[in-house]
């Protein structure tokens, strides 16, 4: 892992110090709330329904226990002994006091944690495969790439205020985990015919309210091009893009108002510019980040495999577990274990300061002190031995978390929506609940296979319900929540954005609509080969139509 | 009809504007302003308060009477008057019984250093 030298020690300490006089001028009076706002939110800190929110970064999703120790112990000491994994893999607590976040951020910092550009119109926290440096798809871990571009974009004077935020997200396997696509700028590390690494570049990605897949705009970027490629995009960005309104602002709207061909041309003529400049990324920088990176020394397990089936045999239940919880890793002797927090009817991302601090125990002892934070929302233990998933299983079971279901119809992703949201115009969780109660059998899921059911509560789609294969948004119409169905929505390699199929739901009636729609793929799939996506692609949206509207649909 | 909230600067709790204009955690103390005249006093001493820095996102919110009680015309006000629908033990609504602020949690609260895991 990542370990912070002495410049990002004094960085962080620096900057905790400065929000905390910030916050004490702001309580004494001396700043108005139009001077601190700005302020606040450079430092995670919003203002939600019923509190303050502070938002916490996690980089690439990557924790130690101890940092994991950190988030439960500011779960329980400062706010209400929960803490919200974000789809943006950060880490949100919904309760703090204003006056409570100084000390918070300096206990983050005691464990190389903060809450930096966590908000505003910056570069946000890089997201990457939370199974990266696992993954037996991998061609490199990107991980490394996204240590690097957050050093660079920590606090870069020239791209502090863009038109809007800005989102960058890195994966290195063909399978892309990270969604890429619907990012701002989307990082597809990969080898080029030379056994050189570099990346397929996309730009333009986005959910929320003009939801656009991003553009590719380079096949191979060589890796020392990082920096200088991905400033030249940022700076046609910064100059180019809109500030005149904040829905036609994201650089998705740049791409699209300017046409790829062009905007790549722009792109490159920046870059041809700086190219050979002081951005130019040296081997031996490269290979010094590497190093933080390098995986754990695995001994061998050769008994795994015997162990894991009889332990198979012997628990039905832990077989299911592992059928869809546990990822194939690089070395055989070891796996990658999701760890859902998605239990049946619970609210998805939420883990008790408990929770937490037995995670952290167990990837202490039995997981090489390493968690990851899914963007779907889930906790990832990444080397696992296989000999050791019984017992991972066991302890997992014991605190509520070994739930069966990744990738499965309860493996929902859902915002805070409008129990907890300022934005939101309609609840999330509780949809998310209902629906994950009536799918609740394991069996039943089992049977219906690999779906992504995604839901938002307002436009701006933190729940990301454009990619999933079923969304659900939320909307406020005549001052009563109506949800909206998308259909066909993937964030994966094959990235495409769903498609609206019809009038709205009620909150009474959207779990009995998303079980017409799943009953409808039963029955119209080829084989149980062919999963929902793949059957809404090959069949499209009519016969989902004609399932949830009947006549009307005919008539439309 | 509408009443003024807003959130407590300190720790962002949501309040609700009273006549004698303190602010009060539970929305049913809240001034009622039923005509203009009313939703600008209203008003004008929620911006006092926000220069004295008491307070801070100020809205008028339009409610009803149901049964003698102010029911917020919008979801979302009901929800900041209750606390998270999902959570029951959560925020204004717990407060109705002491010590349920956190009922989910003491539990494991007080058994967290010394966890135990074992099946």
């Amino acid at each position: 892992m990542y370990r912070y030298d002495e410049f990002d020690h004094q960085f962080v300490k620096a900057r905790t110090a400065e929000f905390a006089d910030q916050v004490e001028r702001r309580l004494a009076g001396e700043l108005t709330e139009d001077q601190f706002k700005p302020l606040r939110l450079m430092n995670g800190v919003y203002l939600q329904l019923h509190a303050y929110m502070l938002r916490i970064a996690i980089p690439y999703g990557t924790l130690s226990s101890k940092q994991l120790r950190m988030l439960a112990h500011i779960a329980r000491t400062y706010d209400k002994g929960y803490g919200h994994f974000t789809t943006r893999q950060n880490l949100q607590f919904n309760w703090p006091a204003l006056s409570d976040i100084p000390q918070i951020l300096a206990d983050l910092a005691s464990v190389e944690m903060h809450a930096l550009q966590t908000s505003g119109n910056c570069i946000r926290n890089v997201t990457a495969d939370h199974f990266a440096g696992a993954a037996s798809d991998e061609v490199a871990d990107p991980r490394p790439y996204a240590e690097i571009l957050r050093q660079w974009s920590s606090v870069h004077p020239e791209f502090s205020f863009l038109p809007r935020k800005f989102k960058i997200a890195v994966t290195g396997a063909e399978r892309d985990r990270a969604a890429i696509q619907v990012h701002d700028i989307g990082l597809h590390l990969k080898k080029n015919a030379a056994g050189e690494l570099g990346f397929a570049v996309y730009v333009g990605g986005g959910q929320g309210r003009t939801p656009l897949i991003a553009k590719k705009v380079r096949d191979f970027l060589p890796e020392e091009d990082l920096l200088t490629y991905t400033t030249a995009i940022l700076r046609v960005y910064n100059l180019n893009g809109r500030r005149d309104n904040k829905y036609k602002a994201r650089i998705k709207i740049l791409v699209h108002e300017t046409g790829t061909e062009e905007l790549t041309r722009q792109i490159e003529a920046e870059f041809a510019e700086i190219r050979n400049g002081e951005l130019k990324l040296p081997q031996a920088d490269i290979d010094a980040i590497e190093r933080y990176f390098a995986p754990p020394a695995l001994p061998d397990r050769p008994e795994g495999m015997v162990v894991e089936a009889s332990a198979k045999l012997a628990n039905p239940a832990f077989a299911s577990w592992v059928k869809r919880n546990v990822n194939p890793h690089k070395n055989p002797d070891y796996a990658s274990v999701t760890i859902s927090l998605k239990g049946i009817g619970e609210v998805p991302g939420d883990a008790t300061d408990a929770q937490m601090d037995a995670v952290a125990d167990l990837a202490e002892e039995l997981a090489f002190d390493e968690i990851r934070v899914s963007h779907e929302q889930n906790l990832i233990l990444p080397h696992v031995a296989r000999a050791d998933l019984k017992e991972i299983y066991k302890r997992l079971e014991a605190i509520g978390l070994a739930t069966a279901n990744a990738g499965l119809v309860t493996d929902i992703i859902a915002c805070p929506g409008l129990d907890y949201c300022a934005l939101a115009n309609a609840r999330s969780i509780s949809v998310a609940q209902e629906i994950s109660n009536r799918f609740g059998s394991q069996a039943r899921q089992e049977e219906i296979g690999e779906l992504k059911l995604k839901i938002s509560g307002c436009i701006n789609a933190c729940g990301h319900h454009h990619v999933g294969h079923i969304g659900i948004l939320g909307v406020e119409k005549k001052g009563t929540e109506l949800y909206q169905i998308t259909l066909g929505g993937s964030g994966d390699e094959n990235t495409s954005i769903g498609e609206i199929v019809g009038r709205g739901f009620t909150a009474e009636e959207i779990t009995d609509a998303i079980e017409t729609v799943v009953e409808t793929y039963l029955a119209l799939r080829t084989d149980k080969a062919e999963d929902f996506l793949a059957a809404y692609r090959r069949v499209g949206a009519a016969p989902f139509k004609q399932a949830l509207y009947g006549a009307e649909a005919k008539a439309a | 009809m509408k009443i003024l909230t807003a959130n407590r600067l300190t720790d962002g709790e949501a309040v609700w504007l009273c006549a004698d204009h303190s602010w009060a955690e539970t929305i049913d103390v809240a001034e009622i302003a039923r005509d203009a005249a009313t939703e600008e006093k209203l008003e004008r001493a929620g911006k006092a308060a926000l220069c004295k820095n008491e307070v801070v996102d100020l809205a008028l919110v339009d409610i009803d009477l149901v049964d003698g009680r102010i029911w917020p015309k919008r979801l979302r006000e009901r929800i900041r008057a209750a606390g998270p629908t999902n959570r029951t033990d959560l925020g204004k609504q717990a407060r109705a019984f002491p010590g349920a602020e956190r009922p989910l949690h003491a539990e494991e609260g007080a058994r967290r250093s010394g966890i135990s895991i074992a099946a």
